[in-house]
This record gives structure tokens, C-alpha cells and sequence, in this order.
């Protein structure tokens, strides 16, 4: 039957053009890669070929044609046997059944996220049975611990990174793992961010559990092609196929006096991922549970330590095999005058104003988030629907901050509880500087977050 | 090229010749439908096609072996024809559908399967590379003898990570063969304009990795040349480096006029160094196969390319609630 040649799309959105010239006549034959036609499209002149094998029956649209839209029929293609004079009385080609193909179906409901209804009760389990015996541990003690529980416990857990074996850590993190494990499933990688993530990445979608330890995060900038476009985005990509199980963890903004290049706070670069999962613990027990479940998790999990933190000291509960889910906040203190919402070492601000403020009489409901993505935001609400009135605090910047999101979920789900704006404590929004003075000045301080609390609670 | 034919005669079956004969007839004659369904618009995007190149991966995957890994860039549709993929599941994700490998949510560029260890379909330049080291150090982890063919361009050759990844991939002996399917343009700037060395495949001796230069347009050079790279992967003695010169014929993308090199040029590497001609010619000159034989197999491919067209337009879009589900396992 012949076949009708149709004016092809031969850019993303050209939905017409001009045929500039033919490059065959009627009575041609052609075979499959023939150029049949110049086509001028929205952007370039294009040559158009043959697809098919045949004679050339008729040239429907002549040549210098403009305007020519996209599937109109420009040219008849005779098969074996058929002449020019079968043309007439062929049956026309049925429209296209498909031509709609291109149009997405009208989304469901107006908004881009699914409807949130009234908070879900947050869950009254606690992190950990009561009587549980508690031993004191520094945060790099219990991250250690965590990483070496997971590889003893799964052979297919291994660490890489920038002097994580036999110089035991740049910030000591590792400490005695290659001793434990060997060189096979500890190993050193030359300084090379961006290949040692994607080998990594590569590595998971093959079927291990690596954890990627970043010397800082500063240095992930250079990898992070790797963990947004790779780990993050295969499994959905792949139609659930094959995805990422992975850690990349490091220390994350600013230690002292390193200046702005060693200075920055990620938190709310990798929270708007989707496909990645974001854990920033404060204290040691979280930090343990937390990379826990991290390992585990059959996602790629962004882990934000913070150097200062390494060396404090928290309980940390006795327990063969403690996990902290993710999405589940910790409510450190309760109060009644304000919610104040932080993580990471923002929670060191929080909890000393919530001290300093309970001396004047104001009661500071302090919530750490511990994960970024998922965010338990029904904490978050459930509190200011008693409070009234909230603060956030983090070391990031203030443009597009953590507490900006928090603030935009506060006003869609509790607008009518609030009494007050809610109040974002952040860096100040400039590179970090190195002299002390005005380190001390960017940085977010305690002082800042009581005069915020005193301003919401108009005292 | 009836020099390179007259030379020797190659050691191969006839029943492997129409193989590859076969093999490279489905991808170019799944390519051109491609192009014509982009043409109508029911492919939409990106669409990067693969043909003149098409007896790199035919000769490459004549010498994997089960459970052997591949991992490309976006021009990845022969990739996934070579190693087994469904043409059905192919074209339905180039059109979007359900149907498709990634159920629509990929696309031309993003197709994965891991019944047939195809591991993507990167959008990334580049990126493939430390990927594809990566699923060797797996396998290396797990102490099998499976190697990883990772695939990139003369373009993505000169990423920095390309040379990170060298590296760790020659300290840490990972079985990866790197194919620089060099294909003389990276998009529209020709090699001599991009590239500071003549061979890509010398800048692996920098990092002590073996290497050779392969005729991109014999299968049976690029078969050869494969089995000597997988046999060394095998034996844990580290990567190794294909550069297979090879020749697109359409442009970068469906948009790419490709007024960076003559029609002439073009034409010249079609009449002369075809690929699929080659094997044709080898076949019939051989007494392997008649004509008839030939048709019987262009009929055969016409008939799959077209039932992957009908099914790439009847599979459904994907269900609404799709946008939501596989972010997370």
C-alpha cells in the first residue's frame, strides 16, 4: 500500500516549518537513508531521509512551502507493484490514533504535593526502652561504632574515602576499622571526589553498600554531579529497577576559622533532592542510630556530621542493636510559649536559649528534627498548634534556608494557630570570613535566637 | 574498503556472520524508525541514534560472556538492542509508555535492565565512566571473574573524571574495559579541535592501562579486539582501553543539522566503510548466504522494528499515580 511521507518534527518543539527544496522527483526510487528534502525548522535546515524503500508517487507540497505543520502528509512513497495512476483510490491512511500521544493528561487536583489533613499523633515511642543503661560516648565514638556494627553485621558494607584507613580518619572517625576489617572493605582513596563517588555509586548498582566518607562536604561539591544525578535520580529513572544503596557522610559546616571555602552548611542543598534521604544529628545516640538506619536504608542517605560536635559527649544507650528511624523528631525539651525548631549543631543554640529563656519565665517547646528528608513536619505543627509561635535555627544561609520551608508549611498547615510570624535564625548571608571578630559575627549565636523568641512572644 | 576485505580471511562461522549481520541490521533498522517516529512526534526530547556505529556493540557483545556488565552514555539504544532488550520495551520508552523499560519515566536516555545487566543510559558526559568502574569493583568485591564493558565518547574523553577514574581503576586492577567509541565528533567539534592527543587510547599509559586503536566499521576487528580486553579483565590484570573509530551518520541529536562536516563526508564513510555492507559482502562473497537468505532476514528485522512500533504506540501512558512512586525504595 503506498505510504504516506509526513512532515517530520525534527526539533523538541518544532510544530512547523518550511520544505525548502526537494532532493528527489516524482518517479525516484529510494532506499532507507535517501535525503529526501531540506526542511527549515525552528532552528536549523535540516536534511530529511527516507525511512522506507519505494518509488516516488507523487510530491504533495511544493517546495518553498512555509508553514508547513508537523504529520502533514508531503509526499506519496509507492511500495513494489504499485503505480503512480493506484494513488487516487487508495483507501486514505487512518489518522494517526496516537496523535494525541503527545499530550500529557491534565494532572489530578491543582497542587503538587499530595493534600496534607491534620498531623498524624507523633509516635509516643521513645527512642529507647526505659532502664536501659547509658554509657557516655563522643559523637565520633558512636559513628564509629555504628559503621562497624553494620560491617560486622553485613559483609557488603565497605568504607572509601580520603585517609579513612591507615591514617585512621581524617577526623579520626574510622579509627580502627582497617585493623577489623582490612584493606579490602576500608580502603583509601587518592583525592579525587568526583571519581571515587560515581565508582562508589556504580558499585551500589552492582549490589554492595558502600558509605562514602567526604573529608569535608566542602570537597562533595566536586562529586555532586554524581550523587543527584547519579545515586539520587537511577531508581526512578529505571522505573524502580535499580537504585543507589549507599551512605555519603562527612563533616558539615563550619569548624573554626577555616575560612570560607571550609565553611558551609549543606543542609538545605540536599534536603530538596528527591530520591535522597538527609540525616543531621545533633547528639551521640542519634548519630549512632541514625547511621544505623542510614547503612541499612536501600536509598542514598546524606549524612551531615559537624567536626565541632566529634568530640562531645552524650549518653548513648547500651544496646546490641540500637537504630533511630528516620522521620521521627526528637522533642528535646516541652514548653508552652514558643516552638523553637533546629538540628545538627543548630540544636546547641536552641537548647541554651531555651535554658537562658525559661530564667525570664519563657517556656521553649525545643524540637530537633534529626532528619531533613524525610521531616517529620507533624511534630513540627502539632507543637505550634500549641505554642502559637515559632523559631527556627540553623547555621545555612537565609535565602531558600531549612526554616524557610519549615516557615512555608507552618503557614499552610497551622496558619490560623499562629500568633505571631514565624521567626528563621540563620547564618548571616555572607562567605564565611576568616578573622574571629567576624566569624563570630556570621555565625548564628544564642543571643540571636532569644531575641527572636522575645520578638514572636512580644516580650 | 574492498582493500581491508581482500586482505585475510576472517575467522568466523557463517552462522556468527549473520548474526552480526542481523544484529546490526535490527538496531539501524530500529534506529531509522526511531527517527521517523520523532519525526511524528510520538517520541519526543532527546533522541540520540546510533546509526553507522552499530558494529561496535555487536562486535563487543560477541566476546561478553554472561553476567558480563554494560554501561553507556544517552546513545544508548544499540547498546540495548546488542545485549538482548526487548525492541518492544525500547521503543515504548522512547515513546513514553508504559510499556517501556523505565515505564516511560526514563526515556531515551535513562533505560536500565537488570535481567540483562544493561546498568543505563546516562545523561551525564562523562559520568558513565566512574559508574562503570564501579560495577567492576563489585563484581572484583565479590571475587567473581565478570567484567564491566563501560562505554563512553571521543567527547566524554576528555571529563576529568574520565582520568580520576583511570586511575583508580589501574591502582585498584578493576576488570573494566573503557570503549572510547570514537565516533570523531563530540557534538558538533571535531576531535582535532577538542582533543590534545591523536589517539584517545595513548592516555591510558599514563596510567599504565593497556590499550589499542580498533576498526569501529569491521565487527569482526571489534570482536577480536574485545576478546583479548575481556580476557585480560578476566585474569585480574586490571582495566584496558578499546578506541574503536567508528562514524555516526545522523547528527548529535534529532536537531543537530550537522553542518560541522560535508554531505561528501558523510556519504563517503556510507559507500565505503559501511558496517553492515561489510558483513553483507562478506557473507555473500563467501558463499555463506544467497541474497534470498538476505531478505529473509531484512524481513524478519522489518517485522520486529515494525511490531516494536505498534507496540511503542498502543502501550498506555503511565498511570497518573506513576510521578509519585519509585523515588524511593
Amino acid at each position: 500500500m503506498a505510504i504516506d511521507i509526513l512532515m517530520p518534527a525534527l526539533s523538541p518543539t518544532m510544530e512547523e516549518g518550511t520544505l525548502a527544496k526537494w532532493l528527489v522527483k516524482e518517479g525516484d526510487s529510494v532506499r532507507s537513508g535517501d535525503i529526501l528534502a531540506e526542511i527549515e525548522t525552528d532552528k536549523a535546515t535540516m536534511e530529511f531521509e527516507a525511512v522506507d524503500e519505494g518509488v516516488i508517487g507523487k510530491l504533495l507540497i511544493a517546495e518553498g512551502s512555509e508553514g508547513v505543520r508537523v504529520n502533514t502528509p508531503i509526499a506519496i512513497l509507492l511500495e513494489d507493484g504499485e503505480s503512480a495512476d493506484d494513488i487516487g483510490t487508495a483507501p486514505a491512511p487512518a489518522p494517526e490514533a496516537t496523535a494525541d500521544a503527545g499530550k500529557a493528561a491534565a494532572p489530578a487536583g491543582g497542587s503538587n504535593a499530595p493534600a496534607t489533613p491534620i498531623p498524624a499523633a507523633p509516635d509516643p515511642t521513645p527512642d529507647w526502652p526505659e532502664g536501659t543503661p547509658m554509657v557516655q560516648q563522643t559523637v565520633r565514638e558512636a559513628l564509629r561504632d555504628a559503621m562497624a556494627e553494620e560491617m560486622a553485621a553485613d559483609d557488603s558494607v565497605f568504607i572509601m574515602g580520603e585517609e579513612v584507613g591507615e591514617y585512621q580518619g581524617a577526623y579520626k572517625v574510622s579509627q580502627g576499622l582497617l585493623d577489623r576489617f582490612g584493606s579490602k572493605r576500608v580502603i583509601d582513596t587518592p583525592i579525587t571526589e568526583h571519581g571515587f563517588a560515581g565508582i562508589a555509586t556504580g558499585a551500589a548498582f552492582g549490589g554492595l553498600r558502600p558509605i562514602v566518607e567526604f573529608m569535608t562536604f566542602n570537597f562533595a561539591m566536586q562529586a555532586i554531579d554524581q550523587i543527584i544525578n547519579s545515586a539520587a535520580k537511577t531508581l526512578y529513572m529505571s522505573g524502580g529497577q535499580m537504585g543507589a544503596p549507599m551512605v555519603f557522610r562527612g563533616p558539615n559546616g563550619a569548624a573554626a576559622r577555616v575560612a570560607a571555602q571550609h565553611s558551609q552548611d549543606y543542609a538545605a542543598w540536599y534536603m530538596q533532592i528527591p530520591g535522597l534521604k538527609v540525616a543531621m544529628p545533633y547528639c551521640a545516640s542519634d548519630a549512632k542510630g541514625l547511621l544505623k538506619s542510614a547503612i541499612r536504608d536501600p536509598n542514598p542517605v546524606i549524612f551531615l556530621e559537624n567536626e565541632i560536635l566529634y568530640g562531645r559527649s552524650f549518653d548513648v544507650p547500651q544496646l546490641d542493636d540500637y537504630t533511630v528511624p528516620f522521620g521521627k523528631a526528637r522533642i528535646w525539651r516541652e514548653g508552652s510559649d514558643v516552638t523553637i525548631v533546629s538540628f545538627g549543631i543548630g540544636m546547641q543554640y536552641a537548647l541554651e536559649a531555651a535554658d537562658r529563656l525559661a530564667e525570664d519565665g519563657i517556656s521553649a517547646e525545643v524540637i530537633d528534627l534529626r532528619t531533613l528528608r524525610p521531616m517529620d513536619t507533624d511534630t513540627i505543627i502539632r507543637s505550634v498548634m500549641k505554642t502559637n509561635r515559632c523559631v527556627t535555627v540553623e547555621e545555612g544561609w537565609p535565602q531558600g534556608s531549612v526554616g524557610s520551608y519549615i516557615s512555608s508549611v507552618i503557614m499552610r498547615d497551622a496558619f490560623d494557630y499562629l500568633d505571631a510570624p514565624v521567626l528563621t535564625c540563620t547564618g548571616k548571608d555572607v562567605p564565611m570570613p576568616y578573622a574571629a571578630n567576624l566569624e563570630r559575627l556570621a555565625l548564628i549565636t544564642t543571643d540571636e535566637v532569644i531575641a527572636a523568641v522575645k520578638q514572636v512572644t512580644y516580650r | 574498503m574492498a582493500a581491508r576485505r581482500a586482505t585475510k580471511k576472517p575467522a568466523v562461522s557463517a552462522d556468527e556472520l549473520k548474526t552480526y549481520y542481523r544484529d546490526m541490521l535490527l538496531i539501524r533498522r530500529f534506529e531509522e524508525k526511531a527517527g521517523q517516529l520523532y519525526g511524528m512526534g510520538l517520541i519526543g526530547g532527546f533522541c540520540h541514534l546510533y546509526i553507522g556505529q552499530e558494529a561496535v556493540v555487536v562486535g563487543l557483545e560477541a566476546a561478553a560472556e554472561e553476567g558480563d556488565k554494560r554501561i553507556t552514555s544517552y546513545r544508548d539504544h544499540g547498546h540495548m538492542l546488542a545485549c538482548g532488550m526487548d525492541p518492544n520495551g525500547v521503543m515504548a520508552e522512547l515513546t513514553g509508555r508504559i510499556g517501556g523499560y523505565s515505564k516511560g519515566k526514563g526515556g531515551s536516555m535513562h533505560m536500565f535492565s537488570k535481567e540483562k545487566d544493561f546498568y543505563g543510559g546516562h545523561g551525564i558526559v562523562g559520568a558513565q565512566v566512574p559508574l562503570g568502574a564501579g560495577l567492576a569493583f563489585s563484581d572484583k568485591y565479590k571475587g567473581t571473574d565478570r567484567v564491566t564493558f563501560t562505554y563512553f565518547g571521543d567527547g566524554a574523553a576528555n571529563q576529568g573524571q574520565v582520568y580520576e577514574t583511570f586511575n583508580m581503576a589501574a591502582l585498584w586492577d578493576l576488570p573494566v574495559i573503557f570503549v572510547i567509541e570514537n565516533n570523531q565528533y563530540a557534538m558538533g567539534t571535531a576531535q582535532q579541535r577538542s582533543t590534545s592527543t591523536k589517539d584517545i587510547y595513548h592516555r591510558g599509559e599514563a596510567f599504565g592501562i593497556p590499550g589499542e586503536m580498533v576498526d569501529g566499521m569491521d565487527v569482526l576487528a571489534v570482536r577480536d579486539a574485545g576478546q583479548r580486553a575481556v580476557a585480560h579483565c578476566r585474569k585480574g590484570k586490571g582495566p584496558y582501553i578499546l578506541e574503536v573509530k567508528t562514524y555516526r551518520y545522523r547528527g548529535h541529536s534529532m536537531s543537530d543539522p550537522a553542518k560541522y562536516r560535508t554531505r561528501e563526508e558523510v556519504q563517503k564513510v556510507r559507500e565505503e566503510k559501511d558496517a553492515i555492507d561489510h558483513v553483507r559482502d562478506l557473507l555473500i562473497d563467501g558463499g555463506h548466504a544467497t541474497e534470498d537468505d538476505l531478505k529473509a532476514i531484512d524481513k524478519e528485522i522489518k517485522q520486529i522494528v515494525n511490531a516494536s512500533a505498534d507496540f511503542a504506540k498502543d502501550s498506555p501512558e503511565p498511570p497518573l499515580d506513576a510521578l509519585w512512586t519509585d523515588i524511593y525504595a
